[in-house]
């Protein structure tokens, strides 16, 4: 019987074990030195607001992993022996070692800071693990102003995380526009509108330049990009993540910015693999990012070593790109690839179509202007069906087909609003415009 | 401003208790009463919600802080007056005269009390939900026709019928048997049908409703029609128990037990009536259209239809317990009513038909549905009755695990496991744990309230009527990865 250790329990991690139990009868340990139980990173916002409970984000009970033989270890990973093939664990000063015949990386990232004056002083955190939320929940405690760094998703949960708490939150953005490294600008825009609204504190083409701490290191205010002095007692920082992998520069898995793989997610050492977060890819699908840091290409690279592992080679084939968000309360949905003005290539169009201004609602559609094919979409406010919109990209069905068939897409509840109608409208005004 | 509101929602209670000890003017007294109620609720329900929907954990009240447990005792102790001390509420029962005097012309009841009040907590807590839930029509609708209901159909006509016609008993279209348990009791049944064409399409409008409508009705939307649009208990669950709904049990011994307590509590209503009618029909024509035996064969073929039903051409959706149990009832009722046949005894199960029915109507009709049900409402959530004890739920949850069209359908595969969707369910299902897997969700305890769907930040969840057939999704990997599509070599294994 071969023994399966990974480390990390966040959702690749997690992931791969249960689909290994499924699929085959090995040994198998996970090591965390977060939460005990795998949890939903994703959720740590709505536990803040009072939402959810921790417990209510666990995606698996115990029992779960005690009926599926799935041995949790709690304790950090420090040192891996690849001749050996053994791990060095340290959990409250002591330390341990396990053997495997398969280890899997899955650790995860950590915030990026960009070595700011005092970024570490009392008061300025990032926000992913569990012990960033506690520090947060201190640091909230008696903070009257905060001020938020970064244009990212995270920083958008801190804003509206931190306004919950009836804390004056200012929301620097290095862009002209929030987001606008991943939406085209036209989405960008009409967002930013919308996050001026709820959080007033909004800050453009600004960005943070110095921290000010008193004589006990505690944050009392910043210096901004444009000059600006902001008096704040909690400084969250946003400005993106990288893999949490410091710790491998000391064994001989080759590194970069994160753990370098190759299709079958393996290592430069036998036997040794990595995914999710913390996992680089030396030859990325087409059309995909090296690093891919979000929940659903960790499930989906966990799913696959599974398979890989216990039925036959498999290669990391994601379907088309998809992912969703919320800003504030306002929901958002992608299928398939709508560039950002500055990605974009030559001959990628964008149909915007607002459908409801006041409620904030909208789609674009990207395609191709040359032989009409859809690229992908973005929705604002109006609810898409996944499964439906990966048929229609594998299959390059053309963006007149996606128009016409946009009822059959549609997911939002009974009784709203079916927008098929204004698309399609909108969509012929808009060729037309065009002459396409 | 929150401080405010609720304080003026007290005062307005209080005035009610005040009012009626101290016997004030009784128009005076409910106006300013009920006024003050509602400013208190809309306008705590105002600031509450005008940023964000939740945030149950941040508020004592809603996460069984003290509050919550005042209330709790509040409520139990109010529900143990109204129904077994309500000399105790003679004082504030006499404020109602001139509103119940003026409806059905006769002096109030504590039923019709608690009737008032508990339409007023609809209607109000309903605005409340109205305005936390804007922007979803689908929550906009269904909770108009929950108050639409209370008020028209469980309030007003059963109040204006009386008026109209004297000898009609109160009767509530939408109250069903066997939630409706007392339906067919002899004094009911008689009054309906002493009261001529009216009163018996009345009694034949409510056997249809079991046997015709409602599973029509579950057949096309599933049990929500009722449980959740239309049903009183479901109203007030929906309203003024909004705040309560994260506190249900989502843990797998609950749902054990809900599998059995709901379907003893079914058992026992089916028990329960069938002796209460044994006792009162003949044996010859002289007093009802039908005889003892015919009502027992009846019931016989009930019995022998579904069981043929359930364990014969419905056996792969039953877990083996339940057609256990249902074979082991089905076996009881038949014996019974076959010793009925054969052997023409007083009393059909035993005991007294009346024992039966006043245990019934203490056990289940006060305590568990009332004292327990609502009463512990801050403690254990909104809809305790619901899934642990109403024989209508039962039904209707069968109905829809066996043949509705309705479900819970996923999206592909955009769950981030947040949670939110079962923290949410006031039914205790664990939504998370089907949508994570993208699997759809077809439940029988699923009173399709949408909440889940509501809550969800990716858009995950969609309540929809499809086809009965392929509700059961389960794909292996889920939607976004291509080996999903391609299940041959996982199938194989
Ligand atoms: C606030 C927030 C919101 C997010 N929202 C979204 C979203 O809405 N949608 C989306 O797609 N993505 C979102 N993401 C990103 C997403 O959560 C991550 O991509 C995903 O969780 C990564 O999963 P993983 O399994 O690779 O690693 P992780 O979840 O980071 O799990 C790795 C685990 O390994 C542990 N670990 C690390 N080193 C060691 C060691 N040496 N020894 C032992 N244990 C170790 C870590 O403590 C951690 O528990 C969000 C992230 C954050 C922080
Ligand atoms: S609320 Fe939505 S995203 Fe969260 S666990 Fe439920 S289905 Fe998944």
């Amino acid at each position: 019987m071969k023994k399966l250790v990974i480390i990390g329990n966040g959702i690749a991690g997690t992931t791969l074990a249960r689909w290994v139990r499924k699929l085959s009868d090995f040994e198998i340990e996970m090591v965390s030195d977060e939460s005990p139980l795998f949890y939903s990173r994703t959720a740590l916002m709505y536990i803040f607001m009072g939402d959810v409970k921790l417990q209510d984000t666990y995606g698996y009970p115990e029992v779960f992993f005690e009926k599926n033989n799935i041995k949790l270890i709690h304790a950090r990973a420090e040192h891996i022996d690849t001749t050996q093939k053994t791990i060095l664990l340290k959990k409250e000063g002591t330390s341990f070692e396990t053997s495997y015949d398969y280890l899997v990386i899955a650790t995860g990232s950590k915030p990026t800071f960009y070595n700011w004056p005092n970024q570490n002083a009392k008061g300025v955190q990032g926000f992913y693990h569990l012990d960033d939320l506690q520090e947060l929940e201190e640091n909230a405690k008696h903070a009257k102003n905060a001020v938020l760094v970064g244009g990212g998703l995270i920083g958008i949960e801190l804003a509206e995380m931190l306004q919950r708490r009836a804390i004056n939150t200012y929301f620097l953005i290095r862009e002209k526009w929030y987001w606008n490294g991943v939406l085209p600008d036209c989405d960008a825009q009409l967002l930013t509108s919308y996050i001026a609204e709820e959080c007033p504190g909004l800050a453009l083409e600004t960005s943070l330049d110095k921290i000010e701490v008193n004589t006990q290191n505690e944050v009392i205010g910043v210096t901004t990009t444009t000059g600006e002095s902001i008096a704040c007692d909690l400084v969250g920082i946003a400005t993106g993540v990288h893999p949490n992998i410091d710790w491998l520069k000391e064994t001989s898995i080759e590194t970069d910015k994160g753990v370098l793989i190759n299709a079958h997610f393996e290592t430069n050492i036998k036997d040794v693999f990595a995914i999710g977060d913390c996992a680089q890819h030396k030859m990325p699908p087409k059309d995909r990012r090296n690093v891919e840091a979000v929940w659903y290409t960790g499930r989906i690279m966990g799913e696959t070593l599974a398979r890989h592992l216990c039925l036959e080679p498999s290669v990391y084939a994601p379907g088309p790109w998809f992912n969703s968000a919320k800003f504030f309360e306002l929901e958002y949905q992608t299928y398939g690839l709508v560039s950002s003005d500055r990605m974009k290539k030559e001959n990628e169009i964008h149909f915007q179509c607002v459908l409801d201004s006041t409620n904030h609602k909208w789609i674009t559609i990207a395609l191709d202007q040359n032989n009409n094919t859809f690229l992908g979409i973005n929705s604002f406010g109006i609810r898409l069906r996944h499964e439906v919109f990966e048929q229609w990209l594998i299959e390059k069905k053309t963006s007149d087909f996606i128009v016409n068939n946009m009822t059959k897409a549609l997911f939002d509840p009974e009784f709203f609003k079916d927008y098929s109608q204004d698309i399609q409208k909108a969509y012929k005004r808009y060729k037309n415009e065009k002459n396409i | 401003m929150k401080k405010i509101y609720s304080t003026l929602g007290i005062i307005g209670l209080a005035s009610l208790i005040v009012g009626g000890i101290l016997s004030l003017a009784q128009t005076v007294i409910l106006i300013v009463s009920f006024s003050c109620m509602t400013l208190g609720v809309v306008g705590y329900g105002y600031e509450l919600h005008k940023h964000h929907k939740n945030g149950v954990y941040q508020n004592k009240l809603s996460s069984r802080g003290f509050t919550a447990w005042v209330l709790g005792l509040i409520l139990c102790v109010f529900y143990i007056l109204l129904y077994f001390y309500s000399s105790y509420l003679e004082p504030i029962i006499r404020l109602f005269d001139p509103l119940s005097a003026n409806l059905s012309g006769e002096p109030a009841t504590q039923w019709f009390v608690y009737g008032c009040l508990y339409t007023f907590s609809i209607l109000v807590f309903g605005i409340k939900f109205l305005f936390k839930y804007r922007g979803n029509s689908y929550q906009q609708i269904r909770t108009l026709s929950v108050m639409f209901f209370q008020f028209i159909f469980a309030f007003f006509l059963p109040e204006i019928m009386a008026r109209l016609h004297g000898d009609i008993p109160y009767y509530d279209f939408k109250n069903i048997w066997p939630l409706n348990y007392y339906q067919f009791e002899g004094w009911r049944v008689k009054q309906f049908v002493s009261s001529g064409g009216l009163g018996i399409g009345l009694l034949l409008f409510s056997v249809l409703s079991i046997f015709v409508i409602s599973p029509i009705l579950t057949y096309k939307f599933g049990k929500r029609w009722y449980c959740s649009w239309v049903c009183g208990c479901g109203a007030l669950a929906e309203t003024a128990g909004d705040t309560f709904r994260h506190l249900s049990d989502k843990s797998v011994k609950a749902w054990k037990l809900e599998r059995w307590l709901i379907h003893v509590v079914l058992g026992f209503a089916i028990l329960m009536t069938v002796a209460v009618v044994y006792s009162y029909l003949r044996s010859d024509y002289s007093k009802y259209l039908i005889r003892r035996q015919d009502f027992l064969w009846f019931i016989l073929a009930v019995n022998g239809l579904l069981l043929f039903y359930l364990l014969k051409i419905k056996k792969s959706f039953l877990a083996k317990d339940a057609r256990n149990g249902i074979l082991l009832f089905g076996i009881l009722l038949g014996g019974f009513v076959c010793y009925g046949l054969i052997a023409e005894p007083k009393h059909l199960f035993l005991l007294q038909s009346e024992t039966l029915r006043k245990s019934y109507s203490f056990m289940i009709g006060s305590m568990f549905s009332g004292v327990v049900g609502t009463g512990f409402y801050p403690i254990f959530g909104s809809r305790v009755w619901c899934r642990f004890g109403c024989p209508m739920a039962a039904i209707l949850g069968m109905q829809q695990k066996l043949f509705s069209k309705f479900k819970i359908t996923t999206n592909g595969g955009q769950c981030i496991s947040c949670g939110n969707c079962s923290t949410y369910c006031e039914m205790g299902i664990d939504v998370k744990s089907y949508a994570q897997r993208g699997e759809n969700i077809v439940r029988s305890s699923c009173v399709g309230c949408g909440i889940c769907s509501a809550v969800c930040p990716r858009g995950v969840l969609r309540l929809e009527n499809d086809s009965p057939s392929g509700k059961l999704k389960n794909p292996l990997f889920m939607t976004g990865n291509t080996y999903s599509l391609n299940t041959d070599v996982l199938n194989k294994k």
